[in-house]
């Protein structure tokens, strides 16, 4: 027989302004089971809580419930207090007066009768709790980390060197990341290579890490402990473990074209190619879309399938392009290479690999002006976005980060900042900030964070490198939230003569060699209007290309700009809604490197923290299927969110579903959709569900006549909410 | 210059014209006003920013912090030839066209003072030949400017050459329906009063 | 024969007549028939939505009225202007309350369905271009021209619907098409000044003179445009800019029209060459007869 307590708490004035808490106490004396009942100030407290271990004690209770707040609140912290009494912790209900009663309505007498009602409820419901345990699984002790910038390099390191094996996977030929293509960073203004290789060094040596280039995670199952990840190792066409990374191949590589992707186009590349100088591995890798010889022997063996050739003849076959002259069969790499490193018949190879935890760090890319970044539109849809700024028309017109390349001294220009379209030395810089960014129009009102202060960088910088140059900022607001982040801004303008205009560029246009910028300053109320020499965009942050695939593929939920959802904007930053992924980065959202790197740690300490325990305790309040009503109609499976449900083979030769309790979140929607009703949700099983209904219809008042006037929304209230 | 003084709460003495107008204006233009947030790219594209008074962004910002007068009153809400560069790089996507029209209709239809008389010249002798006739009368147009504007002798140099060149015809050419398009005319001016009553009433709260 | 129902607006038979007679000699000779909307008013121009937009809509509705009842699906409009007009009533006839109102000041319902395209878009169509491509007769070799599209052709892009509101291509196509040189210029879609001509002559001139030396600038010796109120700004006024002292001009302002004319061999007289301020027979004239290049 069943011996509940029933605790009511005034919260303050939270509850107890709009309810009755005595009054509902008093009610709760009288329902079928409760044996005890009394309000108090602050359940939560620890004198609230004293008092519920008491009366456990006192009143030989079985069953709790507290009738206060949100379970999304409190939940954990009663669970604790009732088990250090000796009660199941499954055994505590909470009744949600706040969120759900006295934060809503504002009548007293209305509000009091619900709580009653609401507390019914959940003392039917306690009635029928069982005595749930948690379970446990399995913990492999390795870590994926997805993305091989300066978070999952920090990421990394950290678990690594918490003494746990680590693989780092990073879809480009190299680590790095964007912070490797930045010349300084701000507001130290220290040099970015300087501070971002030697940990990439570290990466590359570190006995427990694993790294993983031109690599791309390909599926991913299982659960936190347990993630059955494939990973595809993509074709690289040199055998990284027999190169000695001498420089021959690049160096007499004949195609000399490709626009280069680290120098974001303004500089080119060969086909075998090295990304940058300190690359990561420090070792070549063939872009096979550029590549001559890989282009012969495609077309070789094209033309010889057509031809209907053998083998042999195959071989000797020389090729046709689409010139209609005989390819080149090139190879010079492959003859040159001292070590006979280049594979030309490389492949991608699958690698499948078990690990404990997941962290997401794969970053971010850039809004494009030619509107490529819109992965959600097919390509042919795509748009291109501020035609009046004329990037893409004029050369001069460019991205931020495409300075960044003309400025560090290791890009195509060697760090002379000269103009793409003649080659000289700009004497007036247009700095034009939010393109992308906070524009309702083009799709994307967010701040994209790091612009202001690169900002003001690279005008700084620009005037360290030549000290007649004249610098205008075109600026909205000035976002420099950081540690001596505004005082980086002033010295831009103070130290530096820098010239901030407050209002947004309407449009550029060339005029002779020139560029006009039309312009406003808001400050003085009047048009403004300059020449420059060079105009940069301060491109909006996006999330990176693929990141809203590779989501899906984690099953972690993102929003509608690609980026990761984390579980709780405040409390649970670097986590996600599943458990053992985290996240680290701009991945999430855009953000500075000190950001960044904060994360990366933190979500490493979450990993380490899973890893410290000996196995995976996983939460009863999960669903089970009763194997003998089951009949495999697998609805169960289409709708569950997580994944949890699979198909084993149960006595007598059937097939039946089976949910694993790791993956199982306790939703309910396989309980609900199961045509059987084969399936029972612990904690929230039919009998309880039904029990509370029948209270809430035994219980309620009767029908009264609408009020004449709506009830006014309880706004602008003071709540101890955070 | 004096010190703006900031309405405090739509409750407060005087806000009720203020409200009326910001209902009327966002009504008549299907637009609201605290979408914009002041970037004043507008201004930096509109041709006529040199020539006024009150940019754009700034009409829209005396709107914002409850100043109808300053925004009636300027030259720049006459100035606006509806050019159209505004809206279309405005990254809020509020249509400044046609919030200047409807702030252009509030101002006649609660006769306020005009800062730029003589445009409203144009666009009411412009409008009456239209009423009139149906169609534009150049003659009757430039003629009638020049008579109420008293500006007697603008124009007068290009009125030779065009009469030479066939370009105005001595007389106007009319359409037959005329009523009908003065018919027009009547409602879509009971029309615009309507709306400025409907904006008075206790039932526009902000 | 492709049929539009025509509304050629209060401009083309005064002040734009050489851009009515040239619209009508080119349609003509290129087998599109142009059906005038009988007895249409006014569209409002600048002044209606100025000081009315309840006004502005109704005048507009009636013609939309009017074009509903030729049957045909598409109606041409060569004036910029009304162009726009026409655009901005159809999406204001989007909303269910806003359209309500329009029709109780049109005093009827009003089609929704119609097409309105500019003359330009017609002209431009590829079908049609490739037809025009085929019957120039005279390449409008020796001409630099800047093409002038002004601010309501092509903005903005949701209204109007037509080319792109930064960089329109279709004038430049189409005088390319002609044989003649197109100029990269910045006033592409910069404003004239637009109705301030009598009330503000002076903004007039400045941005009118500007565009003119913005023309000259980029090497241009002609500018072709598709709205009666900048080619009036641009060729009336060209004396009374080096009156003001802001430079001295003698820039040839052409309609579109005019130009696709001289390349089908139309005569001066047809396409209206004469009723120009500003001197454009010249330099056609320069161009040889009959050579296709």
């Amino acid at each position: 027989m069943a011996r509940v307590g029933v605790f009511v708490c005034h919260c303050g004035s939270n509850i107890a302004g709009t309810v009755d808490c005595a009054a509902v106490a008093s009610a709760a004396r009288d329902m079928p089971g409760v044996v005890y009942a009394s309000d108090y100030k602050y359940m939560c407290s620890e004198p609230g809580q004293k008092l519920i271990q008491d009366k456990v004690a006192a009143e030989d209770l079985d069953r709790v419930v507290v009738a206060s707040c949100s379970p999304r609140m409190h939940e954990p912290t009663f669970r604790r207090a009732v088990a250090a009494a000796g009660v199941n912790p499954y055994r505590m209900e909470m009744a949600n007066l706040r969120e759900h009663c006295s934060w809503v309505h504002g009548d007293k007498p209305v509000a009091t009768a619900k709580a009653v009602e609401l507390v019914g409820m959940l003392v039917a419901k306690a009635r029928r709790d069982e005595a749930l345990r948690p379970g446990r699984a399995e913990l492999t002790k390795r870590l994926l980390v997805i993305g091989g910038g300066i978070a999952g390099i920090q990421a990394a390191l950290d678990v690594a060197n918490a003494g746990y094996e680590v693989t780092l996977v990073e879809r480009t030929p190299t680590i790095g990341g964007k912070m490797a293509m930045l010349d300084k960073t701000f507001p130290t203004l220290d040099c970015s290579a300087c501070i971002l290789t030697p940990l990439m060094v570290d990466v590359s040596r570190h006995p427990k890490i694993r790294l993983m280039t031109s690599a791309e995670v390909e599926e991913v199952h299982g659960f936190v402990g347990n993630f059955e990840v494939v990973l595809r190792q993509k074709a690289r066409y040199v055998d990284h473990s027999t190169c000695n990374g001498c420089g021959t191949c690049w160096g007499k590589c004949p195609v000399k074209d490709v626009p280069s992707e680290f120098d974001q186009g303004v500089g080119t590349r060969t086909a075998i190619y090295l990304p940058f100088p300190q690359a990561i591995p420090n070792k070549p890798v063939i872009d096979a879309a550029r590549c001559r010889t890989m282009a012969y022997r495609e077309a070789q063996a094209r033309q010889a399938g057509e031809q209907g050739l053998s083998p042999e003849e195959a071989a000797k076959l020389r090729p046709v392009g689409a010139d209609g002259r005989k390819m080149p069969p090139c190879g010079i790499c492959e003859k040159l290479c001292a070590t006979g490193a280049i594979r030309f018949d490389d492949e991608d190879a699958l690698v499948k690999e078990r690990f404990g935890a997941i962290v997401v760090a794969n970053g971010y890319d850039l809004f494009m002006l030619d509107g490529s970044h819109d992965e959600h539109l097919a390509p042919v849809d795509r748009k291109p976005y501020y035609g009046e700024y004329g990037y893409g028309r004029y050369p001069d017109v460019i991205t931020a980060l495409q300075l960044e390349r003309l400025m560090n001294a290791s890009g195509p220009t060697l760090g002379e900042v000269v103009r793409p379209s003649d080659g000289r030395h700009p004497r007036t810089v247009a700095f034009i900030a939010c393109v992308g960014s906070r524009d309702v129009k083009v799709g994307r009102p967010y701040c994209s964070k790091i612009c202001c202060m690169y900002t003001a960088k690279q005008a700084i910088m620009l005037k360290e490198h030549d000290p007649r140059v004249e610098t205008f900022v075109f600026y909205m607001d000035l976002r420099a939230g950081g540690r001596s982040y505004d005082e980086f801004t002033r010295r831009a303008q103070e130290a530096f003569g820098a010239q901030y205009v407050r209002g947004r560029v309407s449009r550029v246009y060339r005029r002779g060699g020139r560029y006009v910028v039309q312009g406003y300053d808001a400050l003085l109320g009047r048009p403004v209007e300059i020449e420059a020499d060079l105009v940069v965009l301060a491109n909006g942050t996006t999330s990176a290309r693929g990141a809203v695939e590779l989501a899906q593929k984690l099953g972690i939920s993102y929003d509608g700009y690609g980026f990761v959802n984390e579980a709780h904007v405040k409390l649970r930053p670097v986590e996600t809604n599943t458990a053992g992924i985290y996240l680290a980065g701009c991945a999430a959202g855009p953000k500075d490197i000190p950001d960044t790197v904060a994360q990366a740690s933190a979500a490493a300490a979450k990993v380490a923290g899973l890893f410290a325990r000996p196995f995976i305790e996983t939460e009863p309040t999960i669903s089970e299927v009763l194997e003998q009503r089951c009949v495999a109609c697998h609805v169960c499976e289409e709708v569950c969110p997580y994944g949890a449900v699979t198909f084993v083979e149960v006595k007598g030769g059937r097939v039946a579903a089976q949910v694993n309790p790791a993956v199982c979140r306790g939703c309910g929607l396989c309980a609900a959709g199961c045509r059987g009703r084969a399936i029972v949700l612990h904690g929230f099983n039919d009998q309880q569900i039904l029990a509370e209904v029948e209270s809430l219809f035994a219980r309620s008042a009767p029908l009264r006549p609408p009020p004449r006037e709506p009830e006014p929304l309880v706004a602008g209230r003071e709540t101890t909410h955070a | 210059m004096h010190a703006v003084a900031i309405r405090p709460s739509p409750s407060a003495p005087g806000a009720a014209g203020f409200r009326e107008l910001v209902a009327f204006v966002e009504g008549a233009s299907g637009q609201r006003l605290r979408e914009c947030y002041q970037c004043s790219k507008c201004s930096a594209g509109c041709p006529l920013a040199r020539a006024v008074d009150l940019s754009p962004q700034q009409i829209i910002r005396a709107l914002q912090l409850g100043q109808p007068e300053l925004a009636l009153e300027s030259r720049g809400l006459w100035m606006c030839v509806g050019c159209q560069t505004c809206v279309t790089r405005c990254p809020c996507e509020v249509d400044l066209p046609r919030v200047l029209d409807a702030l252009r209709a509030y101002a006649l239809a609660s006769r306020r003072t005009v800062a730029l008389r003589e445009v409203a010249v144009f666009h009411r002798v412009f409008l009456e030949t239209v009423r009139r006739l149906g169609r534009v009368y150049e003659v009757g147009l430039i003629g009638g400017y020049n008579l109420v504007s008293g500006h007697l002798f603008d124009s007068v140099d290009l009125a030779w050459p065009m009469l030479v060149r066939g370009k105005v015809k001595p007389l106007p050419r009319r359409v037959r329906a005329r009523r009908e398009v003065a018919a027009i005319f009547s409602r879509a001016e009971a029309r615009r009063e309507r709306d400025c009553e409907a904006a008075r009433s206790p039932e526009v709260a902000r | 024969m492709t049929a539009y129902a025509y509304y050629p607006g209060c401009t083309l038979h005064g002040t734009a007549i050489e851009y009515g007679l040239s619209t009508q000699a080119v349609c003509r000779a290129l087998g599109v028939e142009l059906r005038e909307l009988d007895d249409w008013n006014c569209c409002g121009a600048s002044s209606a939505h100025a000081v009315n937009p309840w006004l502005a809509h109704g005048l507009v509705a009636r013609n939309m009225r009017l074009a509903g009842a030729t049957g045909l699906d598409a109606l041409a409009i060569p004036c910029a202007a009304c162009f726009a007009r026409f655009k901005a009533t159809q999406q204001a006839l989007q909303d269910p309350e806003t359209a309500a109102g329009i029709e109780e000041v049109a005093g009827g319902p009003v089609p929704r369905d119609l097409e309105v395209a500019p003359l330009l878009a017609v002209l431009t169509e590829p079908g049609l271009l490739g037809k025009l491509e085929a019957a120039v007769v005279r390449p409008l070799a020796g001409l630099e021209i800047a093409p002038y599209y002004g601010c309501l052709l092509t903005r903005p892009a949701e209204v109007a619907g037509f080319d792109d509101p930064e960089d329109p291509q279709s004038l430049d196509r189409l005088l390319r098409t002609l044989g003649a040189d197109v100029v990269t210029w910045p006033g592409k879609t910069a404003c004239c000044g637009s109705s301030l001509a009598l009330s503000r002559t002076e903004v007039v001139l400045d941005l009118s003179h500007r565009l003119i030396a913005w023309a000259e600038e980029a090497g241009a010796n002609a500018i072709a445009t598709a709205c009666p109120m900048c080619h009036s700004n641009l060729d009336m006024r060209q004396a009374q800019m080096r009156r003001a002292g802001l430079g001295s001009h003698a820039m040839p302002v052409y309609y579109f029209t005019e130009l696709v004319g001289v390349a089908l061999g139309i005569g001066h007289a047809e396409l209206g060459l004469s009723r120009h301020v500003v001197d454009v027979r010249s330099l056609v004239e320069r161009v040889p007869a009959g050579a296709r290049s």
